[in-house]
């Protein structure tokens, strides 16, 4: 799965790449998460702008890299769209991750 | 209005079989979403049918066929009100035969849920959702309701297909 990584301010963010993180590609995302954190900061800040869906497959894998991450690093999600939005607010995942309305600016564009 | 009119044109049902597979899951659900008529569903609940057709359909792959060989067939009807949705599979039944109750799983801090989302969500955005055994398989019913605000905010865009 594409997942491209920045290092703002001490914190990794995480460009998820996939347009649906379902239950076809829910371990994609879970292990390629586990790979790009290997030598991440305290704070991993999962950019979800371009994802449209998720099942909870999904959120299942979400949670799964939260607990992966231990309780020494934090991992916040930004960028939610509409479904997306819908499915951490029916579940009441909202309230366990902090969520940022936007993900930081690339790196790329402040340039 | 007399017995002989003629009722405004719904859009035509939709049928899907695929395999039970979830890259073909995948791919039946973006056919049935990707030309969903803005008029039959706002964009608001096009995303709620689609969570909850994917819950379903994911449900089926995972516990109905558990890995086993199988197709799907699945039915959306529009109505006034909403979609009828009608979807059988020839796998398992669900355990003891009724649909599972669905509650939300919770958590404490780093201890929280990863799964046992699925039935809960369906619940909370279907309705009149009801399961039957047959002898040739499972067979899943339930209507996705469309709002009044989005059915009026699409309704001169059923104006606009009537009199085209």
């Amino acid at each position: 799965m594409d997942i491209r990584c920045e290092h703002h301010d001490g914190a990794l963010v995480a460009r998820v790449g996939a347009d649906r993180i379902d239950a076809a590609v829910a371990i994609q995302f879970k292990d390629r998460m586990r790979e790009v954190m290997q030598d991440s900061a305290t704070r991993v800040i999962l950019d979800l702008s371009r994802v449209g869906f998720l099942d909870s497959s999904g959120l299942g894998a979400v949670v799964a890299v939260m607990k992966l991450l231990g309780p020494d690093r934090k991992l916040e999600l930004a960028a939610l769209t509409p479904t997306v939005e819908k499915v951490f607010r029916l579940t009441r995942m909202d309230g366990v991750f902090t969520i940022h309305a936007n993900a930081p600016a690339s790196l790329h564009h402040v340039r | 209005m007399s017995d002989n009119a003629v009722p405004p044109p719904s859009p035509p049902r939709v049928r899907l079989v695929f395999p039970a597979e979830p890259l073909a899951v995948r791919a039946a659900v973006g056919k049935l979403f990707d030309h969903m008529p803005t008029e039959l569903l706002s964009e608001d609940e096009r995303g709620t049918a689609e969570i909850v057709i994917a819950e379903v359909l994911n449900n089926i792959v995972e516990h109905a066929y558990a890995g086993a060989p199988g197709n799907i067939d699945l039915t959306l009807d529009p109505t006034d009100t909403g979609l009828n949705c009608v979807i059988t599979d020839q796998g398992r039944p669900m355990p003891d035969g009724v649909i599972p109750i669905g509650v939300l799983p919770t958590g404490v801090g780093l201890d929280q849920p990863e799964g046992g989302f699925g039935w809960y969500m369906i619940r909370a955005l279907s309705r009149d959702i009801s399961y039957n055994r047959r002898p040739d398989g499972n067979c899943l019913t339930f209507h996705l309701p469309r709002r009044q605000a989005a059915f009026l905010a699409g309704f001169p865009n059923c104006i606009g297909s009537m009199t085209q």
